[in-house]
C-alpha cells in the first residue's frame, strides 16, 4: 500500500512527457496536437533522447547488474484524460504507451542477451524492467467535457 | 366347453412397476443433459476495444470480474453504461463491498494475488471507468486488468 504521505517526488520539467486526452478524444503530447499513430515513436524518441537534446528526457548513468553501465532515463509519461474521453481511445493510448516501453526493452534485451525480454529467463528480465522500467503516472481525470 | 372356465377372483392386476427404474431414470438422465452450469451470465453489451501489447491472464480462479457497458435488455433498463457485478447491476459504491467478499472466498496465500479485471465496451466515457478505479484504489486492489481483444489499434 504506497503510504499517502509520502513526499512527491521532484520531477524536473523536461523529464516529463506530457499525454492530455480531452472528451473528444482528441490528443494533445507535450503541448501540440497529436496522434496515436505516432505517439510510439514519440514516447521511445522522449525516453532514449538519442541526439541529447535538452527537451527530451533527462538520462543518468547508472550500474545495472548483468548489464553494466546504462543511461537509465529519467523520463515519466504523465497521462490524464477527461471524463469524457472514449474507453477505446483510452485503451488505445496506454497500449501505444506500453509499447514503446515493450519495445525499448525488447531492443535493449537483444543487444545485451540476444533474446526478446519476454524469452529472458527472470533475473535477466529484472535487469532490464531496472533500466526500463513502466514510467507511466495516470492523473485524475478532468470534467471539462462533461460526462455525457 | 368349460376351457373357459372363470375361476378365482376378478380384481384387476396391479400396475407392472418393472420398468418404473427405467422411467426414473431416464427424467433424470434427461434433466441432467438439458442443465448447463449457469456461468457469469452478462446483463450488458460488451465490445471489447483492440490493443497489440496483451498479456494473458494467468490463475483465472484469482481473477475478479467488473463489467462495465450498455444493458443488453436496452427498453428495461435503459441505454446508459451500468456496472455488472457477479449476476446484478451496481453502482460503484458498491464494489468495496463486492472486492471484499471476493478476497474472502478465497484462502489466506493467495488474497495477495486477487488481480480485478475491468471488462468495459469501448464506448462507454472514463468517468465511469475512472469512479470503478477508485473505488478499487480505496479498497486497496492495485492489481487491475484491462480486458481487451488482440487486434491492430494504429491506422
Amino acid at each position: 500500500m504506497p503510504d499517502p504521505d509520502a513526499p512527491v517526488p521532484e520531477v524536473n520539467e523536461r523529464n516529463v512527457f506530457v499525454v492530455l486526452v480531452n472528451a473528444y478524444d482528441m490528443l494533445l503530447v507535450e503541448g501540440k496536437p497529436g496522434s496515436v499513430n505516432t505517439l510510439r515513436q514519440d514516447a521511445k524518441n522522449f525516453f532514449l533522447n538519442p541526439s541529447n537534446s535538452p527537451n527530451l528526457s533527462e538520462k543518468n548513468l547508472e550500474n545495472i547488474p548483468f548489464i553494466g553501465p546504462y543511461e537509465k532515463s529519467k523520463g515519466v509519461i504523465s497521462l490524464q484524460n477527461d471524463r469524457g474521453t472514449s474507453y477505446e481511445m483510452y485503451v488505445k493510448v496506454q497500449n501505444e504507451l506500453a509499447a514503446a516501453i515493450n519495445e525499448m526493452r525488447d531492443e535493449l534485451a537483444m543487444q545485451k542477451f540476444g533474446k526478446k525480454f519476454s524469452d529472458l529467463s527472470e533475473e535477466y528480465s529484472k535487469a532490464i524492467a531496472k533500466a526500463i522500467p513502466v514510467a507511466i503516472s495516470e492523473a485524475e481525470p478532468k470534467d471539462i467535457g462533461g460526462t455525457k | 366347453m368349460g376351457r373357459f372356465k372363470k375361476t378365482g377372483n376378478k380384481e384387476t392386476p396391479g400396475i407392472n412397476t418393472g420398468s418404473m427404474s427405467d422411467i426414473v431414470f431416464m427424467f433424470l438422465f434427461f434433466f441432467m443433459v438439458i442443465t448447463k452450469i449457469r456461468q457469469g451470465e452478462l446483463f450488458v453489451r460488451i465490445s471489447a476495444p483492440p490493443a497489440t501489447e496483451v498479456q494473458k491472464l494467468e490463475r483465472k480462479n484469482l481473477v475478479s470480474y467488473i463489467y462495465i457497458g450498455a444493458p443488453i435488455k436496452s427498453n428495461l433498463y435503459g441505454v446508459e453504461p451500468r456496472i455488472q457485478l457477479n449476476d446484478q447491476f451496481a453502482t460503484s459504491d458498491d464494489i468495496a463491498e463486492y472486492i471484499t467478499n471476493e478476497r474472502a472466498a478465497r484462502n489466506e496465500a493467495d488474497r495477495q494475488f486477487l488481480t480485478t479485471s475491468i471488462k468495459v465496451d469501448k464506448k462507454v466515457k472514463m468517468g465511469l471507468v475512472t469512479d470503478v478505479k477508485q473505488e478499487l484504489r480505496k479498497v486497496g486492489a492495485f492489481k487491475i486488468n484491462y480486458s481487451t481483444k488482440k487486434g491492430k489499434v494504429t491506422d
